[in-house]
């Protein structure tokens, strides 16, 4: 072969070669970035349970506390509360808790372990706003037949009193359950229930 | 002097500057006829020097930790010297960014400058939009205040409404399963080296294609068509002086109107700087009212807007599809666009009707952005997001059947 000529086939061979290599190498030097944005081992350790006293709760008050970050509320329900749930039915998307929102033993009508007592996580599910709590049965702006319960000031999404969420917000799902389990009567441990579920 | 021309042509040997200046300014052809909308172009170019002026002095100060930003913001406000105006100057920036860069984009719809042979141009500048909101929404998690932590709660959010991916997404961009110290240092990484960048090399991009097309004009007709003997075109003035002068005027009237905001009203009416963001983000308790920042309040009410479920999509999926086509559909505009002439002027009255009613629909958006949901207000947004979409779906038949009028071959007035 003279000095001057060009063997394009081998040209055209070794720019391909060096092409897919380099794409290659070059996604696998962009894994450690990407992987980088992952929960760091810190953030998956502060992800521990959390407990929570609960015996000076009252009737009809509810408390927040944090787990992973997250608002997780304790309502103590009354009994008027409690007998206005299954009326409600109608006019929620999921009334009996079919969608896995909730560790099974919450599966319930009240969906809680205590049946006065409801631990649900207070963050909306359609784009993670904390709704407010309005336990008054009176009626409101958004609903004039409001029976109590938790309405999201972000979108309008509402929830009964034992997190459900009503027909036609944009909420697709009720409140999630977190895994609990009572230590003691009067204190509860969030984000762990010793393997009940 | 003959020292300074020697050390000139001494740096064009080595670097062509003065090919640089005469091919961008001295010797870049503008049509003679532009008026007010082209304002906006070279303001937009001055706020974007502002905002990363600005920006680079406040990082002296800032603080990116969940611990002690809310702090190092209100620090800069009280105790720096000068502190207050600097962060204003930012702040009443974002908004001015996107004042102008909206008043832009309507020129470009008013006189069809997105039309060939400027589609790329006008992609660049919505890939600038795009990078815009990006930074504007990233900004405004730095402050730590309430709207700064439930804003960017929200939109990361919407990334979990992806079907199967979604979840691992959403926490894939906060890197904790709650906005956290975590993703405040690197909306700050973000905001202040890596979105600025790209804003930066996409201008450059922008600029370049615009000076390779030629401006369009109020007419909508090429001047490249019509050139004299030496191959200027004959509706054409070098962009400096007269441009630059022109712009000149257009900054200080517009540095006026800035200074008015900044001085007295930085808040922007609650628009510009939100009240709930003047308390420290707290994790357990979300605002009464939640809004975006005003120039994002359309697209908010088109997301709120969708309330019913399609099959197994939810209206959450669904409404962040609508949300998101209402942006994306805007880089397709350049081909919805049928009709034969590019400026309104020569347009008929189908188009006029459906740009005004295309305005209307988007300030009466923004505006329902902004208020809380109530019945009435989700069936206006609902039909707002019809007209909205029914202008760009549309447009190929009505901008097609539309009449128009004979367009002259020279610029007028």
């Amino acid at each position: 072969m003279s000095g001057d000529a060009v063997d394009t086939s081998k040209r055209r061979f070794l720019i391909a070669a060096t092409t897919v290599m380099g794409t290659v190498g070059a996604v696998y030097t962009a894994v450690p970035f990407l992987a980088s944005w992952m929960p760091s081992e810190r953030a998956k350790a502060a992800g521990a349970p959390v407990e929570a006293d609960i015996s000076k709760l009252e009737e009809g008050q509810m408390v927040r506390v944090q787990w992973r970050g997250k608002p997780v509320w304790i309502l103590k329900r009354t009994e008027e509360m409690l007998a206005a749930l299954p009326g409600l039915d109608e006019r929620l998307r999921d009334p009996a808790s079919v969608e896995p929102q909730q560790p099974e033993y919450a599966q319930n009508g009240t969906r809680s372990i205590k049946p006065e007592t409801l631990i649900a996580v207070g963050i909306c599910t359609h784009l993670g706003c904390s709704p407010s709590f309005v336990p008054e049965a009176m009626p409101q702006p958004y609903d004039p037949d409001w029976k109590g319960g938790f309405f999201c000031p972000c979108h309008g999404s509402r929830f009964d009193l034992a997190g459900r969420v009503y027909k036609s917000v944009p909420a697709p799902l009720n409140l999630e359950i977190p895994p609990h389990m009572y230590v003691s009567n009067t204190l509860v441990l969030i984000g762990d229930d010793g393997g009940a579920a | 002097m003959g020292m300074l021309i020697s050390f000139r042509d001494w740096i064009d040997a080595r670097f062509p500057l003065t090919k640089m200046w005469e091919e961008h300014l001295s010797k870049y052809y503008a049509p003679k006829n532009f008026n007010f909308w082209y304002f906006f172009g070279s303001l937009a170019l001055l706020v974007l020097v502002l905002q990363i002026i600005t920006g680079i002095f406040l990082t002296m100060n800032y603080k990116p930790d969940a611990t002690m930003a809310f702090a190092s913001v209100e620090y800069i406000m009280r105790d720096v010297d000068w502190g207050w105006l600097i962060r204003y100057m930012h702040s009443t920036g974002a908004s001015a960014f996107f004042i102008v860069v909206y008043l832009h984009m309507f020129r470009a719809m008013l006189y069809g400058s997105y039309k060939g042979p400027r589609e790329l141009l006008w992609i660049f500048g919505m890939m600038i939009y795009l990078a815009l909101m990006a930074e504007a929404f990233f900004g405004y998690l730095l402050p730590w205040g309430q709207m700064s932590y439930w804003g960017a709660q929200v939109i990361i959010s919407l990334f979990g409404a992806i079907p199967v991916i979604g979840d691992d997404l959403s926490l894939w961009i906060r890197g904790d399963f709650v906005i956290s110290d975590v993703t405040l240092n690197r909306f700050f990484a973000l905001h202040v080296i890596a979105v600025p960048f790209v804003l930066a090399i996409l201008v450059v991009v922008h600029i370049l294609a615009l000076h390779e097309v030629g401006s369009n004009n109020p007419d909508g007709i090429e001047i490249k068509k019509n050139k004299d003997e030496n191959g200027i075109p004959k509706d054409g003035i070098p962009f400096h002086p007269y441009y630059t002068v022109k712009d000149i005027v257009g900054v200080v009237v517009f540095l006026a109107f800035f200074s008015f905001v900044m001085f007295f009203a930085p808040e922007g009416g609650g628009y510009f700087l939100e009240a709930p963001n003047f308390e420290p983000a707290n994790p357990l308790k979300t605002p009464e009212h939640i809004a975006p920042v005003w120039y994002f309040t359309p697209y908010y009410a088109m997301l709120r807007a969708v309330t019913i479920d399609i099959g197994p999509l939810s209206a959450k999926f669904l409404g962040v599809i609508v949300m998101g086509s209402a942006v994306v559909i805007l880089f397709f505009l350049p081909w919805l666009d049928r009709s034969p002439v590019k400026s309104i002027r020569y347009r008929g009255p189908i188009s006029k009707i459906m740009l005004a009613l295309f305005v209307v629909a988007f300030v009466v958006l923004g505006w329902l952005g902004t208020q809380a949901p109530t019945d009435t207000k989700t069936t206006m947004a609902q039909v707002g997001t019809i007209a909205y979409f029914a202008f760009f779906l549309l447009m190929p038949f009505y901008s097609k059947i539309d009449s128009t009028k004979p367009v002259p071959d020279r610029v007028t007035g």
